[in-house]
C-alpha cells in the first residue's frame, strides 16, 4: 500500500509542475486541453443530448440515480472501469438483472437503446464517463461496433 | 466515514441489550409523557401552528414501517441487508423525555412491513409474513420463534415491499406489487406495448387477504381482495367506516415509453398518486388505465392505445382523493388520537417518499400530507402537515433529499411518528396548544 503510493508520487509530481509551468505561458482558449484528444468536447456534447433524452429520467440530472431504484452513474465503478465492453452490453441489452453495484441492489429495470447507432452510444458513455466527478476514457464507435457483433 | 461512525454506535447500542424479552429494570421507564421535549428547531420540520418535533433516534438504516406500542415502545422494520438479529428493532424512552436511550433488535429478514393488534407484532420479508406474541408489556416473548403465517409471496425486484395491515375481523391485508411499470412486453421498454390480458395480475398488483391467525398461508389460502392496483405501499384499516383504505403508486414513464403521445410536462404530471377506499373484489385499473387529475378521469393505458385523451374502462373504481403524480406515498394514517385538534380526528395522513419520475422537472413530495374525513367518513382537501424532512427547497435529483419520510404510527398518548429510510430517522410529532 505505501510503496504503491511512493511509487505514484514522483509522476504525480511532475504533472503536477508540468501544470504549474503551463499558466506562465498565454492559454490558448478554445483549444482542449493537452491531455483531452481533439474531438473528446464534441463527443462528450452529442453525448449529452442523447443523455436528456434516454437517460436522465432514471439517472437524474446529477448521475445520482435513485437510491436503491436506479444505480448512479456519477462516481460508480462499473462507470468507470476499464470494462467498457460491459457498459456498452447494458445499453444495447438493458438490465433487468438483481446484481450488487458497489455495494448495494437495485430495482428497476433499464430499457434497451440497441436503436441508437454506433456512434450515439460511443457518445452518451463517453459524456457519462466525462460528466459530473467523472474522469475516465472515451468509448469509440468502433468499440461498440465489436461489441454489437458480438451479442447478435 | 460518519455513516460507519453512527452505525457503529447503534450497532453498540445494540449489542448492549441482547433481546426484547422483559428486563427487571422496567421499573425505570417514565409514563409522563408530557415531558417529552421537542427540538429546538423541531427537527428540521415545519408543522402547522401548536405542532413540535423531535427526533427520536437517528442511523438506524433503511427504517421503513413502524408501529408503536400501548407502552409506547416504536417497533421499526428495516428494508435491505440487515445485519444479524437486527431486521426488526425495538426503540425504548426509558426516561420520558421522548428520545430513545435503548434500542435492541431481532430477526434476520429485511422488508417494510408492521403492525401491532390483539396482542401480536406482525411483520414481513419481501415474501414472507411472521408473527410475534407481546406480553402485557408490549414486548415480544420469543424473539427468536416467529410464527410464519404468510410465505412465498412473489418478489421479482421491483416493488417487492409487502406491506401489511389487519382489520377487526382477524384478517390481514398484503400489498403484492406489480414486478413492472405498466405491463408492457418488455418493461420500460420506449413503444412496447401492454400485454393482454396482463399475467401479473394473477399473482401480483394487488392487495391479497389471510388470516392472521393462521400458519404457512399462501396464495391458494388468501383471497385476491382488490386487483389493478400497481403498488400500494402505504395502507391502513379506517376504523370509522370499518374499510380498507389504500395509496397506490402510480404508474411512471409516460414520456420516456410514448415520447410523441406526452411531453415531459405531463409525464411529470400524470397520473396522479391516488387514494382508494375499498371493497372486496374492487379493481382498480392498473395497467389499463391511469388516473388523470386534471381532467378527473381515468385515462386509457398508451401501452393499450390510449393517447391521453381516450378514457379508460368505466367498470374500475374511482380515487377518493387524487394527489400530484410520481410523489410516492408509501404510508397512510387513518388518526384516531386525542392529542391534536379535533379537525384531525379520523383524518388521513400520508408520508410521501418523494419523486424521481419527474425529471428533468424539479422533483416533489418528500413531506407529511393529511387529508380530513368529515364526520361521514367523506374527504376533504389535501394539505401538506410536516415539510422539510429533503432539507433542500428544490430537490432536482433525488439523491440530494436528506430524509424521506416513509413510515406512519401513532403513539398511545396521540404523537404522530415519521420514519425516514434514507438516513434512519425517527420523528416524533407532537401538539402541545398555542
Amino acid at each position: 500500500m505505501m510503496m504503491k503510493k511512493i511509487g505514484i508520487l514522483p509522476a504525480f509530481a511532475l504533472v503536477l509542475m508540468a501544470f504549474q509551468t503551463a499558466p506562465k505561458k498565454p492559454l490558448p482558449v478554445k483549444k482542449p486541453v493537452a491531455v483531452a484528444p481533439a474531438g473528446l468536447a464534441a463527443a462528450v456534447n452529442r453525448g449529452k443530448t442523447i443523455y436528456l433524452e434516454r437517460c436522465l429520467a432514471c439517472h437524474q440530472v446529477d448521475g445520482g440515480g435513485v437510491p436503491h431504484l436506479n444505480p448512479p452513474l456519477d462516481g460508480a465503478s462499473g462507470v468507470l472501469g476499464k470494462d467498457k465492453a460491459r457498459l456498452i452490453r447494458i445499453v444495447l441489452k438493458g438490465f433487468d438483472e438483481r446484481v450488487e453495484l458497489d455495494g448495494e441492489y437495485y430495482s428497476n429495470n433499464m430499457a434497451a437503446h440497441a436503436d441508437l447507432s454506433d456512434q450515439q452510444i460511443a457518445d452518451v458513455l463517453t459524456y457519462i464517463r466525462n460528466s459530473w466527478s467523472n474522469k475516465a476514457g472515451a468509448v469509440t464507435p468502433a468499440e461498440v461496433k465489436a461489441v454489437r457483433a458480438r451479442i447478435k | 466515514m460518519k455513516k460507519t461512525i453512527s452505525v457503529l454506535s447503534l450497532l453498540l447500542v445494540v449489542a448492549a441489550f441482547s433481546s426484547f424479552t422483559a428486563c427487571a429494570s422496567d421499573s425505570l421507564r417514565s409514563a409522563a409523557p408530557n415531558s417529552v421535549v421537542a427540538d429546538a428547531d423541531n427537527a428540521g420540520l415545519k408543522l402547522p401552528a401548536g405542532f413540535s418535533a423531535l427526533k427520536v433516534a437517528e442511523g438506524l438504516g433503511r427504517a421503513r414501517h413502524i408501529a408503536v406500542t400501548a407502552q409506547g415502545d416504536i417497533y421499526v422494520k428495516l428494508m435491505g441487508r440487515v445485519a444479524e438479529g437486527k431486521a426488526v428493532l425495538r426503540l425504548r424512552d426509558r426516561n420520558g423525555d421522548g428520545k430513545a436511550e435503548e434500542i435492541s433488535g431481532m430477526g434476520n429478514y429485511g422488508g417494510t412491513g408492521i403492525a401491532i393488534k390483539n396482542g401480536y407484532l406482525y411483520a414481513s420479508s419481501d415474501e414472507e409474513v411472521f408473527r410475534y406474541k407481546l406480553n402485557e408489556k408490549g414486548e415480544v416473548i420469543s424473539p427468536m420463534q416467529p410464527e410464519k403465517i404468510i410465505t412465498g409471496l412473489i418478489n421479482r425486484r421491483q416493488h417487492e415491499s409487502k406491506s401489511i395491515t389487519l382489520d377487526n375481523a382477524g384478517n390481514i391485508y398484503v400489498n403484492i406489487g406489480a414486478y413492472s411499470n405498466s405491463c408492457q412486453e418488455r418493461d420500460r421498454q420506449p413503444g412496447s406495448l401492454g400485454r393482454m390480458p396482463c399475467p401479473i395480475l394473477d399473482s401480483a398488483g394487488g392487495i391479497w387477504q389471510f388470516r392472521a391467525d393462521k400458519l404457512n398461508q399462501t396464495y391458494g389460502d388468501g383471497i385476491r381482495y382488490a386487483t389493478g392496483l400497481r403498488n400500494v405501499v402505504g395502507l391502513d384499516w379506517n376504523n370509522q367506516l370499518n374499510q380498507l383504505f389504500v395509496m397506490q403508486h402510480g404508474r411512471d414513464d409516460l414520456h420516456n415509453i410514448f415520447p410523441s403521445l406526452f411531453t415531459e410536462q405531463q409525464n411529470a404530471d400524470l397520473p396522479a398518486e391516488t387514494m382508494y377506499a375499498l371493497k372486496k373484489g374492487d379493481n382498480a385499473g392498473w395497467p389499463y388505465t391511469y388516473y388523470d387529475p386534471f381532467q378527473n378521469k381515468k385515462m386509457l393505458a398508451p401501452e393499450y392505445g390510449g393517447d391521453g385523451k381516450k378514457e379508460g374502462g368505466k367498470e374500475f373504481i374511482d380515487p377518493v382523493v387524487a394527489f400530484p403524480a410520481h410523489m410516492a406515498p408509501n404510508a397512510l394514517l387513518f388518526y384516531t388520537g386525542d392529542m391534536f385538534p379535533a379537525k384531525y380526528k379520523n383524518g388521513a395522513f400520508i408520508a410521501f417518499h418523494g419523486s424521481w419520475n419527474r425529471a428533468p422537472l424539479p422533483q416533489e413530495g418528500y413531506y407529511v400530507a393529511f387529508v380530513p374525513f368529515d364526520e361521514n367518513g367523506k374527504p376533504g382537501k389535501w394539505e401538506i402537515f410536516a415539510n422539510g424532512f429533503a432539507g433542500v427547497e428544490v430537490v432536482t435529483g433525488t439523491r440530494g433529499a436528506q430524509h424521506r419520510p416513509t413510515g406512519l404510527a401513532q403513539g398511545p398518548d396521540g404523537s404522530l411518528y415519521v420514519s425516514d429510510d434514507s438516513k434512519g430517522t425517527i420523528y416524533r410529532i407532537i401538539y402541545k396548544g398555542k
